[in-house]
């Protein structure tokens, strides 16, 4: 028999400390979708969409049920729209987004991604109209999620992209002013963007994909947490080894959740994500952690360690829990969905300086950060630049996902609610960087991409 | 196939005869079964044979969660392959 202080731990796990799995996104490829007329490419992106997530909903809600644990999120990634827009020439790309809107809310998901453009070493047909179109797209759809990425460690930066893309990130909150600029809260840009990443806002179906596939996202900040506070007078290599074996349990659930749901669906199993995502809820907080290892606050020096040794121990763990790892699979740090980065935030322990330190040793970037709404679209621009040098250099995945609070300032907070939490609205550096940003062109890549 | 069936709560009259009576009324054969009672608080585990039930799993569990609403018990019915998972390399 299952000993009983295992089975007993399981269930503290999922009933006191938020274990759940975050989300099963489902990857659907619709290059054979394309066609020049937008009506008829929406019309075989409906029905395709609808034919392979038919099931999706219903078979994961059964495995919540059958192994107890909670499913939080049933999503869809596709095909990057502007892949499929291009054929399209002069027609408005948003009926791409209004297409997906109904096709996720017909097979009952929560968010679907995809609404995005690969520019990271220049524009091809299509692009810009698909991006140009980002702002309208996300003020007239609730579940849709767009991604741009701009750079990569192989190809360098495009400057000119992140130019452009200051500018959307400002006219998708300005648009959406009434919802609380949530339009920008549905747009990342991206460095190295992952093919197979199921985690919002920037999961799409790479190129290089299966025609569907499964991929799963755990959760678990509070698992961690909790087991750490079990050794309040642990070394920091014993530390290490307690996120390890963690990091190895919540995995394992990923894997058998993505293997279960693969099987019942009849489509291939792609990877499990190892992120630790956090909620705003109390006790599912990455921040919590990292003030659990000694820190007063997160955000105070020392927290880059501790989140470098937090991420390690968390892919060290995870690594041999599943057959197939992808994704973004690091510990996340969004600010407005993490409680304990809130309350950091707010006591002003935590600074967008400090913040863009911690994206170099974790994933994903300078993740839902309200800015103050007078923010220069060139200082917006600039973030992205920064935030991409980091990904380039260090051959990793960066973001950016800031959301502009137009008409606020320093001291007030935009609430969304649920998972996406609150923000208050962040100090910036005021000084401008639109020289740079203006030069345009391409920032080339770093050395090291030479490997062949 | 097997699933685990926990049980923790006040101690009342009657908890593993409601218990076992649902398990059996779908064909759930209880293998193996270990409590105990601590003052007051009842705590059982229950390792139950489910592959021979005459409805799906989830019916069992909704109606296990459902009983354990009506007693002021946590009833947790999760299939073992979850614990296997998580606890065995």
């Amino acid at each position: 028999m299952i000993n009983a202080h295992d089975i007993l731990e399981t269930i503290r796990m999922i009933q006191n400390e938020c274990l759940d799995i975050r989300t099963i996104t489902m990857g659907i490829s619709l290059l054979d979708c394309i066609d020049s007329y937008i009506d008829n490419a929406c019309d075989k992106v409906y029905d395709k969409i609808t034919r392979c997530a038919a099931n999706l909903v219903p078979v994961a809600e059964k495995i919540e049920k059958e192994f107890g644990i909670p499913i939080i999120n049933k999503r869809l990634s596709v095909t990057p729209i502007a892949i499929v827009s291009a054929a399209c020439k002069n027609q408005n790309p948003v009926k791409f987004a209004v297409t997906m809107e109904k096709a996720a809310k017909a097979v009952g998901v929560n968010l679907i991604g995809g609404y995005s453009a690969l520019v990271q070493k220049g524009f091809a047909a299509g692009d810009i109209e698909l991006i140009e179109s980002i702002p309208e797209a996300l003020a007239t759809t609730s579940n849709v999620c767009s991604s741009v990425n701009v750079g990569s460690t192989k190809t360098g930066i495009n400057l000119d992209a992140c130019k452009i893309m200051g500018r959307i990130v400002k006219q998708s909150a300005i648009k959406t002013v009434d919802n609380a600029c949530f339009g920008a809260a549905k747009l990342v840009v991206f460095c190295n963007a992952p093919d197979d990443n199921p985690f919002m806002a920037g999961a799409f179906h790479g190129v290089g994909e299966p025609d569907c596939i499964i991929n799963v996202g755990v959760s678990g900040p509070g698992v961690v947490r909790a087991a750490l506070a079990k050794h309040p007078d642990a070394d920091i290599a014993e530390i290490a080894d307690v996120i390890k074996k963690t990091s190895y349990k919540i995995t394992r659930v990923g894997q058998l959740v993505g293997v279960t749901a693969s099987e019942r669906l009849g489509v291939p199993f792609g990877i499990v994500d190892l992120s630790l995502a956090p909620t705003p809820a109390v006790g599912d907080s990455v921040a919590h952690i990292l003030e659990e290892i000694g820190l007063e606050h997160c955000g105070s020096h020392g927290t880059t360690a501790a989140l470098a040794l937090l991420n390690d121990a968390v892919k060290k763990g995870g690594v041999m829990a599943c057959s197939r790892i992808g994704g973004l699979s690091g510990a996340f740090i969004p600010v407005s969905e993490d409680a304990g980065m809130i309350d950091a935030a707010k006591c002003g322990a935590l600074s967008i300086e400090k913040l863009e330190a911690m994206t170099a040793v974790c994933s994903v970037g300078l993740d839902m950060i309200v800015v103050p709404g007078d923010i220069t679209e060139d200082t917006i621009s600039a973030i992205i630049a920064d935030e991409a040098a980091i990904g380039m250099v260090n051959s990793k995945t960066t973001a950016v996902r800031i959301i502009p609070a137009i008409g606020m300032d320093v001291g007030e907070e935009l609430d969304w609610g649920g998972l996406f939490g609150c923000g208050p609205v962040m100090k910036i550096n005021k000084n401008s960087p639109s020289k740079f940003i203006n030069r345009g062109g391409q920032i080339p890549a770093p050395l090291h991409s030479l490997k062949n | 196939m097997r699933a685990v069936l926990t049980v923790i709560g006040k101690d009342t009259v009657g908890i593993l005869a409601k218990v076992s009576t649902i398990c059996a009324e779908y064909n759930g054969n209880v293998i193996e079964v270990t409590q105990s009672v601590l003052q007051d608080m009842f705590a059982m585990i229950m390792m139950v044979d489910i592959s021979d039930l005459n409805v799906e799993f989830t019916v069992l569990s909704d109606r296990m969660t459902k009983l354990g609403e009506e007693l002021g018990l946590s009833i947790h019915t999760m299939h073992e392959d979850i614990f296997d998972a998580m606890h065995r390399i």
